[in-house]
C-alpha cells in the first residue's frame, strides 16, 4: 500500500525556475507596452507628421484637428458604451444628419402651434435635438430588446431609415444661414459650434465633459458594471437580476444622444445643415473604439481608450492629408491601422495568458 | 487496434501514458507540482482529488487543451509532444470533458462528427453521418435521434452524446471528467456497461468522479491528488473508502453531522404551480407546496423531472409559468426576476459558466453584480470600492473560498470555489428563500461539505433553502424535507424522520415509462 506520501523531488533545477520568471518578466513587459500602444500610436503619428509637414503643430491646424477630433470621438463615446454591451450602432451617422436638419428647421421654420409659429432660443433648439437623437436610439434600443432584432439589422435599418428622413425634412436641401434672428429672439446657435470658454472651443468641452462622466459611468456606477456584465456573460447578468433590457436601452439612446450632439456642432460649425452630414461616421467612430482596445464582443475595453483611439484616427486623417497622401492610399493606410490594432490586440491577450500561466 | 504505422511503439508497457515530473501554473497557485502519473493499460484508472487538486488539470494537459508548464508526457514509452486536441487525438486520447463541450444549434449526430466530418470529395455526407451516429447511440443504449437538436436535449442526455462524440475516434485512452456528475440511476447503468465493453476492447479509461461507491464498483487503481500533487496510487483491491477520504483530505477528518434548528413561520407559498415545454408536455406539472424559514428542502428527482424549470419558475425566468407564488405574504408571480429578488429570493444556477458567472470580471465583480444597490453612495451613485471589498472578502472568508485576492479573475479559481463565488454572490441579496440547482455538480467531497454547511449556516439564519439535486445521498445530506420529482409532477414530501431511500427512489420513478 502506498499512502500519502511527502511530494516528489524537484526535478527542474534552479535555472529553470530562473529562465521562467525572466520569460515572465519579459512578456509582463511586452504586455504592459502593449497596452500602452493606442498611446505610443498617438505619440508616433504627431512625431511623424510633424516633422513631414511645417505646419502640423501651428496653432491653426491644431485648431481644425480639434474640430474632427471632437466629432469622432463624441461619436465613439457613445459607441463604446454599445460595443461593451456585445452590440453596434450603425445608425449614429444619420442621426448626425438628423439632428442638424431638426436644428435648421426649428431655427428657420419654427414650429406652428394653432395660428402661432414659435421659435425656440438655441438652447432650446439644442435640447429638442438631443432629445430626438436619443429618442431615435430609444427605437434602437425598443427594436433590439423588445423585439429581438439583431443590433446590426436594427441599427442598419434605422441607419436607412433616419438618413431618408433626415432628406425629407427640406426635400434633400439645406438649411443655410442658421445666424438667427434677432426679433425671433434665437440668434446665437453658433455658440455650440464655434464659441469658447477660456480658451478652449465648445466642441471640446462638449467632448471633455462627455467623456468625464461616461468614464464616471463606465467604472464607478451600478451601471457601468451591468453594462459589462451584459458584454461579458448576458445569460449570467440577466440570473444575477441586471434588467438587461434597461441597460441596453440606455446604452442605445446615449449614443444616439452622443451623435445629436455631433449633429449640432457641425450644423452650428458651418451654419449650415446639410441632410448627407455624417455620412459613415458610424464607420470612424467603431473604428476608433476598436483602435481604443475595447472587444466587438463586449465586455472589455475602456472609454478613454476609445477617446484616444478617435484621436488617432482623425489625425492620421489631416496628417496624410497635409502630407499630400493621395485619398485612395488614405483608405488604405486607414484600413490597415484598423486591421493591425486588431491584430496586436489579440496578440495582447495571447500574451497575457501565457504571462498567467507562467505566474509563479 | 488504431496504431499510427510512423512509429515504432512499445505495446508492451505495463503503463500506456505516463508523465514525467509534469508542472502548470496559474496566477498564483500552482495547479500541478512535478506529478509522476502512471495510466496502467487496459484498466480503470481512477483519478480522485479534492477541488481543486488538479485532476482537470492533469487532464487537460494530457488531452492537449492546456500546455504543460514544465515536464514530459510519455505515451507507450516513447515521449510524446501534445500541443493541442489534435495531437492528442493522433496519440490516442480521447476526452469528455467535465464542462460540456458541444454545439447546441448543431444536431445530435452533426455534433459527434463535429471537426471530423465524414466527406466524400469534400462534400459532408450527413446520411452516413447520421446511421453512423445512430449505431453509436444504439450502443449507448440511449432513444435520441441523431438528428434531434442537441440544445433540445437535457444535460444528462447531452452527456451521453459527448461520450458517444469521443467513442467515434479511434482512441485507446478515453479520459471522463465526472461523467456520472449529471446522470440519472440508469444512464449511469448503461454508462458503466460501455466502460466494461471499452475494457474488453483494450481501452485504457481514465475515470474521474467524486462518487466513492461509483469508484469502488468501477475502478481497478487509483491514484489521488491533493494539492496539485500526486499523494497515493494503489490497487482499488487493496483499498477502501476511508483510505480515499484519508488521502484526499489529509489527516483532519470532515465528516458532516446534521443539526437540527429552529424553523419559523410560512414565508414560500407555491400553489399550482404549471410550466409547458414547446412540445406540449409539462415540465412542472401543477406543483403545490409551502416552505417555513429556516426550513431545507431537498428537491430529487431524475434527469428532466423537472426540478430545473421548477426553481427557474420561482425566480421568474421561466416567462410562460403559470400559478401563485406568494413569498412572505407577498404575491410575487407577477414580477420580473430584478423584483423577485428584491422580494428576497436568488438562484444559484445549475451551469455556473453559462448562468453564474462572468468570466471576463473578478471575483469582487462577479459577486457583488446582484447587490450593487447595496455598493452605491447616495447622491453622487458612485460604488463605493471599500464596502464591495469589505463584503467580498466576508463572504470569500465565510465560504473558505481559496483565491489570491478578491480581485483575482474568477477564470483563475477552480469549480468548487466558483461555485462559491457564486453562491457568495446569491448571499449578497440577502435571500429569504435561496434556491440552489445541484450546488455541489463538479465538486469534490471537502468542498460538498462546505456547500452542505454552508446551507445549515444559512438555515440557522433563518433562509429558507431549496436545493435541487439528482444524488439521493445529498438530497438527505442536510435536509429537513426531501421533495421527490417525476415528469414533472411532485411526488413526495418526506420529513427527515421519516427518510427512506427506497421510498424516495419509487417515487422518482415515472409511473408511466416514458424512456
Amino acid at each position: 500500500m502506498n499512502t500519502p506520501n511527502s511530494s516528489n523531488p524537484p526535478v527542474h533545477p534552479v535555472h529553470a525556475k530562473h529562465s521562467r520568471h525572466t520569460a515572465y518578466v519579459a512578456s509582463r513587459i511586452a504586455v504592459n507596452l502593449l497596452k500602452l500602444r493606442i498611446f505610443i500610436a498617438l505619440f508616433a503619428i504627431i512625431i511623424v507628421f510633424s516633422l513631414a509637414t511645417e505646419n502640423f503643430l501651428s496653432t491653426s491646424n491644431m485648431l481644425i484637428m480639434a474640430k474632427h477630433v471632437t466629432v469622432v470621438a463624441i461619436l465613439s463615446i457613445g459607441m463604446t458604451l454599445v460595443i461593451l454591451t456585445g452590440g453596434i450602432d450603425l445608425s449614429v451617422g444619420s442621426i448626425v444628419g438628423i439632428s442638424g436638419m431638426a436644428a435648421g428647421y426649428l431655427l428657420l421654420e419654427g414650429v406652428k402651434i394653432g395660428h402661432h409659429i414659435v421659435f425656440f432660443s438655441p438652447l432650446g433648439v439644442t435640447i429638442i435635438a438631443c432629445v430626438l437623437g436619443a429618442l431615435i436610439g430609444a427605437v434602437n434600443g425598443y427594436l433590439i430588446t423588445m423585439l429581438n432584432v439583431a443590433p446590426f439589422i436594427a441599427t442598419l435599418g434605422m441607419l436607412y431609415v433616419v438618413r431618408g428622413a433626415a432628406l425629407l425634412v427640406n426635400n434633400g436641401s439645406t438649411y443655410a444661414d442658421l445666424e438667427g434672428n434677432p426679433a425671433l429672439g434665437n440668434t446665437g446657435f453658433e455658440f455650440i459650434g464655434n464659441g469658447t470658454i477660456l480658451g478652449l472651443s465648445m466642441p471640446v468641452w462638449i467632448m471633455l465633459v462627455l467623456a468625464v462622466v461616461t468614464i464616471f459611468i463606465a467604472r464607478k456606477t451600478p451601471l457601468g458594471r451591468r453594462i459589462y456584465a451584459i458584454g461579458g456573460n448576458e445569460q449570467a447578468a440577466r440570473f444575477s437580476g441586471i434588467r438587461t433590457n434597461r441597460v441596453k436601452l440606455f446604452v442605445y439612446m446615449f449614443s444616439g444622444f452622443c451623435a445629436a450632439l455631433v449633429g449640432l456642432v457641425i450644423t452650428a460649425q458651418l451654419q449650415t445643415a446639410h441632410p448627407l452630414t455624417g455620412q459613415t461616421y458610424e464607420l470612424n467612430a467603431i473604428a476608433a473604439v476598436v483602435l481604443g482596445g475595447t472587444a466587438l464582443m463586449g465586455g472589455r475595453g475602456t472609454v478613454f481608450g476609445s477617446v484616444i483611439g478617435a484621436c488617432v484616427i482623425s489625425i492620421l486623417g489631416d496628417g496624410m492629408v497635409m502630407c499630400g497622401i493621395s485619398d485612395f492610399w488614405q483608405m488604405v493606410i486607414k484600413g490597415l491601422v484598423i486591421i493591425f490594432a486588431v491584430v496586436v490586440d489579440q496578440l495582447q491577450q495571447r500574451l497575457q495568458s501565457r504571462m498567467v500561466s507562467l505566474t509563479a | 487496434m488504431n496504431e499510427t504505422p510512423s512509429e515504432p511503439r512499445n505495446m508492451n508497457t505495463a503503463n500506456v501514458i505516463e508523465t514525467r515530473a509534469l508542472s502548470k501554473q496559474y496566477p498564483g497557485t500552482a495547479a500541478l507540482v512535478d506529478v509522476n502519473y502512471k495510466v496502467r493499460r487496459g484498466k480503470v484508472n481512477v483519478l480522485i482529488g479534492e477541488n481543486g487538486a488538479g485532476k482537470s488539470t492533469l487532464m487537460k494537459l494530457l488531452a492537449g487543451a492546456e500546455t504543460a508548464t514544465s515536464g514530459e508526457i510519455w505515451v507507450d514509452g516513447q515521449i510524446a509532444h501534445i500541443t493541442d486536441v489534435r495531437s492528442a487525438e493522433h496519440h490516442g486520447i480521447g476526452i469528455i470533458f467535465q464542462e460540456l463541450n458541444l454545439f447546441p444549434d448543431m444536431t445530435v449526430a452533426e455534433n459527434i462528427f463535429a471537426g471530423n466530418e465524414l466527406t466524400s470529395s469534400g462534400v459532408i455526407r450527413a446520411k452516413m453521418e447520421n446511421h453512423q451516429a445512430k449505431v453509436l447511440l444504439d450502443r449507448l443504449r440511449i432513444p435520441i435521434s441523431p438528428r434531434t437538436r442537441l440544445g433540445d436535449l437535457y444535460v444528462g442526455q447531452q452527456q451521453l452524446v459527448e461520450i458517444a462524440k469521443a467513442l467515434s475516434k479511434h482512441i485507446k485512452v478515453l479520459i471522463m471528467d465526472e461523467p456520472t456528475s449529471a446522470l440519472s440511476k440508469t444512464e449511469v447503468e448503461i454508462l458503466f456497461k460501455i466502460i466494461g465493453q471499452l475494457k474488453e476492447e483494450g481501452v485504457t479509461v481514465i475515470y474521474i468522479s467524486h462518487r466513492l461507491e461509483e469508484i469502488m464498483a468501477i475502478g481497478d487503481c487509483i491514484t489521488v491528488l491533493r494539492n496539485g500533487r500526486l499523494v497515493a496510487e494503489d490497487d482499488i483491491a487493496n483499498i477502501d473508502i476511508p483510505w480515499i477520504i484519508e488521502a484526499m483530505v489529509g489527516s483532519s477528518k470532515k465528516r458532516f453531522a446534521f443539526e437540527q434548528h429552529a424553523i419559523g413561520d410560512e414565508v414560500l407559498n407555491v400553489k399550482d404551480l404549471a410550466l409547458k415545454r414547446s412540445n406540449g408536455i409539462y415540465a412542472v406539472d401543477h406543483v403545490s407546496f409551502s416552505v417555513k424559514a429556516g426550513e431545507v428542502i431537498g428537491i430529487y428527482g431524475l434527469m428532466g423531472a423537472g426540478r430545473t424549470e421548477l426553481l427557474e419558475s420561482l425566480l421568474g425566468a421561466q416567462p410562460l409559468a403559470l400559478g401563485e407564488i406568494e413569498l412572505a405574504g407577498k404575491a410575487i408571480e407577477d414580477l420580473p426576476i430584478p423584483k423577485r429578488i428584491e422580494a428576497g429570493i436568488a438562484l444559484v444556477p445549475e451551469d455556473r459558466q453559462k448562468q453564474g458567472m462572468v468570466q471576463l470580471m473578478t471575483i469582487l465583480e462577479n459577486m457583488t453584480l446582484s447587490s450593487l444597490g447595496k455598493f452605491t453612495r447616495r447622491f453622487v451613485g458612485s460604488l463605493a470600492r471599500d464596502k464591495q471589498v469589505e463584503a467580498a472578502s466576508d463572504i470569500v472568508k465565510r465560504l473558505a473560498i481559496k483565491a489570491s485576492s478578491v480581485d483575482a479573475p474568477i477564470m483563475s479559481l477552480s469549480g468548487g470555489n466558483m461555485q462559491k463565488v457564486v453562491i457568495g454572490k446569491a448571499l449578497l441579496t440577502k435571500p429569504k428563500v435561496l434556491l440552489m440547482d445541484e450546488p455541489t455538480r463538479g465538486i469534490d467531497v471537502g468542498a460538498k461539505e462546505d456547500v452542505y454547511k454552508t446551507i445549515s449556516l444559512l438555515a440557522q439564519s433563518g433562509i429558507a433553502v431549496i436545493y435541487a439535486t439528482s444524488e439521493l445521498d445529498e438530497a438527505m445530506a442536510v435536509s429537513n424535507r426531501v421533495f421527490v420529482m417525476a415528469s414533472g409532477k411532485l411526488t413526495a414530501d418526506i420529513r427527515r424522520e421519516e427518510f427512506d431511500s427506497e421510498r424516495i427512489v419509487r417515487a422518482s420513478t415515472p409511473a408511466t415509462a416514458v424512456v
